[in-house]
């Protein structure tokens, strides 16, 4: 699609659609220019109250070591959002690809993999998670594949059943009667069928992601300090609930309405496109 | 008659939003009358508006259409008024019959429930009035065991069956007026011509009266006392049934006449060929469990053989369930055949698609009956044509895009509709498109696979009348499947008729034209409507099959059952031989000629 086929398909979405879209683009911006327009070094401890208001020094007040919370939050969402696409990505590329070889291979093939992501899917998320940190510790790399591995069966499940669906139509048939090979098969005729019910799941994916890694932060064992992702920013300040303090509540705020505008998108989106 | 009318329309217009935003009348000032108890029907091509006029009528608009005008069903009006309004009258007072009753059944209810349930909601009847009604109904409706026919689900009936019943819950409220959409459109000739009769005969029982909505005028001329012509939302013509057949005054009317029976103009000038192109042998296919012999425990085709010369266009015909289709598959490679042997020039072709080579297959290319899912909705028309071309004649860039241009010109659409996807077509442009793909591969033959069944009239001689000329200039063959006896016998020189999967048939064009012919082969010609009101009445003189209690078995003539002309001890001992008419074609049957002409 074209930028202006972008633009338009933009103008002509509903308000809710148009409210996710700027939120969704507000933090991809932040995402990308955060830790530059960040007003303090994100570890640098420069006010002298802890869970301080806001003011004008510091828009959100400071954190539980008196850290500025504007300047933690530009840079926390920097892998909040990065973290989170390159495992949805990850895990969407993986999922399909996987889903289609299943479609177009042989019957033994399909059944191993299905069967295989049977058996992941059937490992609660959380509890695969919490095992594999405690066994290899806590790193970006291996974060982004546990989230990543937790999420291609539910990709694979669904891109399978539109696969093969698509694989009895007519017009896969006659490319097969036609004797096109399988990659053809799966990457010309059926996956460009496949993409936009794909893409609202991964925009699904992308909210639950978001959601995992700041549960897993939260739990301590997401991103590890001097890193601090959304999740750990609410964590941190966790002590500053009682008081109702700015440092937690932004965070908190800030996770909602990433997940709420991806969702908005997702539905504006899908919805547009069904007729 | 000098009473109002029962039905009044006046000045009906049904306004859309136009993809500009501006209004677009599709359907422009309709006006017309239904007097009590007679059918008016309402006839045209797809896009002509009948069945917006048609749900109008219960003030209904599709997709948020607005409906200005005057209707007055009965007491009620489109706005109320005095009355009650048309829309508080669906399902009760106006009743309406969908195109397929398949989809419209819930499958997890008894049918009798779903029967009775408008009488129910409205409040016009007890649970056990309703229920003898039903009854009386079925009977009427000539369904098989009345009585107890209402306790089954809908997937335990036959579409022709279901779509009587969706008739009896259409007319259990007593309704002052009932629509039929194209009721018939998606059933066999065979059993349309039952369901007609069973129409037929509980309108006149009943004196209902109706609105019938079709593409055919053959079905209609048995249905309707009048017919009104309709043409982009415009009335043609209306008349009594009779004299518009008799005397058509518009030109449009009389274009569909002509298109009712479809008369291929092009015939091809080459003589058939003695050498074989295609022959297929002694093929069995089916599913489950394959024994010694090669044959399937559900077998869908046995022994079937034929043979289609260079340039021959060879017809398959049957009623679903058949295995025509099958045949097509079977040849494309798509489902391999348990047994029997398929040959393309001489050379013996492997049984599926991997085995075949790259060159075998662009000789043999299939068409299929839906171009809406038969062309990917992800490319355009120019990349459909293209990866035909690149992928069997290595072509490329701009030697590609005008292979495309020229295949375009040939099927008779505009260079440009290269740029256009295929979801912004109409149906007869993405058939063309559909034909235009396999003839990108410069086949030998192109199996048509019901490939103008989903096409309105109009659009189907088209459709034919360009096959017949592509095959005059371009010297295919087709193996041309079909439902309709009259579509095959337009465009081939062959026809095959197959009953479940056997061969019961096989000639020339011409043997079909005058009996002899096999008893099913009988039954399929004096089942497809003729241009003429008093067709239906003479068609009743149906003769009952005689053993018809038998359970059909594979050993013996499959047709048993359904046979007018079944002999009890000779038919049910033995397989039927193979005989040789005077006219040349060959007929599977215990009848002699002699016996089967008379």
């Amino acid at each position: 699609m074209s930028g202006r086929g972008l633009i338009h398909a933009a103008r002509v979405l509903p308000l809710s659609g148009k409210l996710g879209l700027a939120l969704v683009s507000f933090w991809i911006v932040i995402a990308l220019i955060g830790p530059l327009i960040a007003p303090y070094s994100p570890g640098a401890f420069v006010s002298q109250e802890v869970f301080a208001g806001a003011s004008s020094r510091f828009w959100f007040g400071s954190d539980f070591l008196g850290r500025d919370v504007l300047s933690r939050l530009l840079v926390g969402a920097r892998f909040t959002v990065g973290l989170s696409a390159v495992a949805v990505t990850l895990a969407s590329v993986t999922g399909t690809g996987l889903a289609l070889t299943a479609a177009v291979g042989p019957r033994w093939l399909d059944e191993l993999l299905s069967r295989t992501m049977d058996t992941l899917i059937s490992i609660p998320s959380k509890i695969f998670a919490l095992v594999l940190v405690a066994a290899f510790g806590s790193s970006l790399l291996l974060l982004t594949l546990i989230v990543s591995i937790t999420y291609v069966p539910g990709n694979f499940r669904i891109a399978r059943s539109l696969a093969v669906g698509l694989n009895q139509l007519d017009y896969v048939e006659v490319a097969r009667a036609r004797g096109e090979g399988r990659l053809h098969l799966a990457l010309v005729e059926m996956l460009p069928n496949m993409i936009r019910p794909l893409f609202a799941d991964i925009g699904l994916r992308f909210v639950f992601i978001v959601l995992l890694l700041s549960g897993l932060s939260f739990l301590g064992l997401g991103l590890q300090p001097p890193h601090a992702d959304l999740g750990s920013l609410v964590r941190e300040n966790v002590s500053g609930l009682g008081e109702s303090a700015l440092a937690i509540l932004v965070p908190a705020v800030a996770i909602a309405s990433l997940t709420v505008g991806a969702n908005l998108l997702i539905d504006a989106a899908t919805q547009g496109k069904a007729r | 008659m000098n009473e109002t009318p029962h039905i009044e329309v006046r000045n009906l217009c049904v306004t859309v939003r136009g993809r500009a935003g501006a209004p677009l009348n599709i359907v422009d000032d309709v006006s017309f009358d239904v007097a009590r108890g007679e059918v008016l029907a309402l006839i045209g091509e797809s896009g002509s508006g009948k069945t917006t006029i048609a749900l109008a009528l219960m003030g209904y608009g599709r997709g948020g259409a607005v409906i200005s005008g005057q209707i007055r069903v009965g007491d009620a009006t489109l706005e109320g008024g005095t009355g009650a309004t048309l829309e508080a009258q669906r399902g009760h007072r106006i009743t309406y019959v969908a195109q397929s009753a398949a989809a419209a059944f819930n499958p997890s209810r008894r049918v009798i429930d779903q029967v009775i349930e408008p009488a129910l909601i409205h409040r016009t009847a007890s649970v056990t009035a309703a229920r003898a009604r039903a009854i009386e109904l079925f009977r009427a409706l000539a369904l098989p065991s009345p009585d107890t026919i209402g306790s089954r689900y809908p997937h335990e009936l036959s579409g022709g069956q279901l779509q009587r019943l969706m008739a009896a819950m259409a007319l259990i409220t007593k309704p002052d007026l009932v629509i039929f959409d194209e009721p018939t459109t998606a059933l066999d000739v065979t059993t349309q011509v039952e369901v007609l009769q069973a129409f037929r005969r509980v309108f006149r029982e009943q004196g209902a009266t109706g609105v019938y909505v079709s593409h055919d005028l053959a079905v209609v001329a048995q249905m309707a006392d009048q017919i009104l012509v309709l043409n982009r939302g415009q009335v043609r013509e209306q008349n009594e049934v009779g004299a518009l057949l008799e005397a058509p005054a518009d030109d449009y009317t009389r274009m569909l006449m002509a298109a009712a029976h479809p008369v291929v103009k092009a015939q091809a000038p080459i003589a058939i060929q003695p050498e074989p192109l295609l022959s297929i042998a002694g093929i069995f296919a089916g599913y489950g469990p394959v024994d010694r012999a090669g044959r399937p425990a559900n077998p869908v085709l046995s022994d079937v053989s034929l043979t289609i010369g260079r340039g021959a266009a060879v017809g398959v015909i049957g009623e679903s369930g058949s295995g025509k289709s099958t045949v097509a598959r079977v040849v494309a490679g798509l489902l391999a055949p348990t047994a029997g042997t398929i040959s393309l020039a001489g050379t013996p072709l492997a049984s599926t698609v991997t085995g075949r080579t790259r060159e075998q297959l662009r000789r043999v290319q299939i068409v299929f009956q839906n171009a809406d899912v038969a062309l990917n909705p992800a490319h355009s028309v120019g990349d459909i044509l293209g990866r035909v071309l690149r992928f069997y004649h290595g072509m490329r860039g701009a030697e590609a895009q005008r292979r495309v241009a020229e295949l375009l010109d040939l099927i008779r659409l505009p260079a440009a509709v290269a740029e256009r996807r295929c979801d912004e077509l109409s149906g007869g442009q993405k058939q063309r498109v559909n034909l235009a793909r396999a003839l990108a591969a410069e086949p030998d033959i192109i199996l048509c696979d019901e490939v103008t069944s989903a096409l309105d009239t109009v659009v189907r001689g088209a459709i034919l009348d360009l096959l017949a000329e592509l095959r005059r200039d371009l010297g295919v063959a087709y193996l041309f499947i079909s439902h309709d006896i009259a579509t095959v016998k337009a465009l081939c020189d062959e026809i095959v008729v197959l009953y479940k999967g056997t061969r019961v048939e096989s000639g020339l064009c011409k043997s079909y034209a005058a009996p002899p012919f096999h008893p099913y082969t009988d039954l399929l010609i004096a089942s497809v409507p003729e241009l003429r009101p008093g067709w239906l009445a003479d068609e009743t003189a149906h003769v009952a099959a005689p053993l018809a209690h038998l359970a059909e078995r594979p050993d013996l003539c499959r047709f048993l059952p359904r046979c007018p002309v079944a002999i009890s001890d000779r038919c049910d001992v033995a397989p039927p031989p193979l005989r040789t008419m005077a006219a040349g074609n060959v007929v599977l049957c215990h009848r002699s000629e002699a016996e089967l002409a008379a």
